[in-house]
């Protein structure tokens, strides 16, 4: 049986806590708000650069780019997406899961792994996968540096025949409560061969010629590629860290509201107890 | 008429029915009008024109890009732009000595056509302000 002390204590240093899930919350909120503005506003930028590539390379079938090139596949590289901090709910658990998944299907010697966000790197850090890049905290202030920085350093993987395909695991953002994990190819670059229904075939002038603009556009795709991955990612982060300090925030209240009725309860019955006490000495003393 | 919009990676930056518009292509600058034959071109620093629906002339300093023409739809993905009176004198000045002195170190490990590019797009930004400056 608890004292009423011990309570006491006990209701306070959750409030404690709650406070700062509370706080957390609210952090996560606006740190989603911003990564949203971000996200919403590449997307125009995204969907518009492949609908270009897609155009490009569904009237071009000879030309071959060495970042479209279709090798055998003796090695593999996959690049997971997590957090760098914790307490965002099941939210690295998801990720982590389906790229065991993933890699369930290769022996070890066949995949390479780079690897973005400390939770990431330090689960792959005791398997036995070859961790060929890292890259850690890049915060919420990405920059087109940092984008250029992993996009580059994947291209180089893939050009300099380390590995013949690479695999994007990322969480995409539906909305706050909602996100999906998701396994895109990224290299090689897939070639729309499909006659694309109503998109007939557009007798393009090209200038320069096709080769040089794919020389140019490729690059600049594969960097638009690795900022949308990373946003749709962080924007997934913060929203489910959101709800997960909320429903904490929430827990926290009800324990508290059930530790103070136990507490008047057991105030109620010590002075029930007290009032008895007195009553029957006074009783004791008239007689 | 047709519909052009410009977007870069932050933002959709313009879009709107125009009349017309004068794009620094890799081959130099061209001009696109209604009924353009379909063309996807890539774009070198430079200025670039649009008329609006009212013949307005508006000027942008583009620092690079792709353009796609097809069927009176004019896509310009920028990798920069701005309206010529938003350009930040400081700024590009800053950048083009960092350019020169990338390019004069020839240190190992310096990306010379990234350097290249910084160059071009800085003294564009300087060109274009100059233009505007003779011109008031």
């Amino acid at each position: 049986m608890s004292t009423l002390r011990d309570l006491r204590r006990r209701i306070k240093s959750i409030q404690g806590t709650q406070q700062i899930t509370k706080a957390m919350e609210m952090v996560a909120a606006a740190r989603l708000r911003k990564a949203l503005t971000k996200l919403e506003s590449s997307r125009p930028y995204a969907s518009k650069m492949q609908a270009m590539l897609d155009n490009l390379t569904r009237n071009i079938t000879s030309l071959v780019h060495p970042l479209m090139e279709k090798r055998e596949v003796k090695k593999t590289g996959l690049v997971v997406i997590t957090s760098d901090r914790g307490l965002c709910g099941s939210y690295n658990h998801k990720v982590i899961h389906q790229a065991d998944r993933f890699l369930r299907n290769y022996e070890p010697g066949k995949v390479v792994l780079a690897v973005i966000g400390r939770k990431a790197y330090t689960y792959y850090s005791k398997k036995p996968w070859e961790i060929r890049q890292k890259y850690l905290n890049l915060g919420v202030n990405l920059n087109w540096a940092q984008v250029k920085q992993i996009s580059n350093g994947l291209i180089a993987l893939f050009l300099s025949g380390a590995v013949d395909e690479i695999y994007i695991i990322y969480t995409r953002f539906v909305s706050t409560v909602t996100y999906r994990v998701t396994t895109e190819k990224f290299l090689n670059i897939e070639q729309q061969t499909e006659a694309g229904g109503k998109e007939t075939y557009v007798d393009y002038i090209f200038e320069p010629d096709p080769q040089q603009i794919f020389r140019d556009l490729l690059p600049d795709y594969c960097m638009m590629r690795v900022q949308m991955v990373l946003a749709e990612s962080f924007a997934s982060e913060h929203g489910s860290r959101m709800i997960s300090m909320g429903a904490a925030t929430k827990n926290a209240e009800d324990m508290i509201e059930h530790l103070t009725l136990v507490l008047n309860k057991l105030r109620q019955a010590s002075i029930t107890k007290e009032m008895l006490e007195i009553t029957t000495g006074a009783e004791a003393l008239k007689g | 008429m047709y519909h052009l919009s410009i977007v870069t990676p932050e933002k959709i930056f313009y879009e709107d029915e125009v009349t017309s518009l004068i794009a620094p292509g890799s081959e130099g600058y061209l001009g696109v009008l209604t009924d353009h034959a379909p063309l996807i071109t890539a774009l070198v620093p430079g200025k670039l024109t649009v008329k609006d629906q009212k013949n307005q002339e508006l000027f942008f300093s583009v620092g690079g890009g792709f353009m796609e023409v097809l069927k009176n739809q004019v896509t310009i993905l920028a990798h920069s732009i701005e309206f010529i009176n938003d350009i930040d004198l400081e700024r590009a000045k800053r950048a083009m000595d960092r350019a020169k002195q990338r390019l004069r170190s020839r240190e190992q490990g310096i990306d010379i056509p990234r350097a290249m590019t910084a160059l071009r797009r800085a003294e564009n930004r300087l060109h274009l302000y100059d233009e505007i400056l003779t011109k008031q």
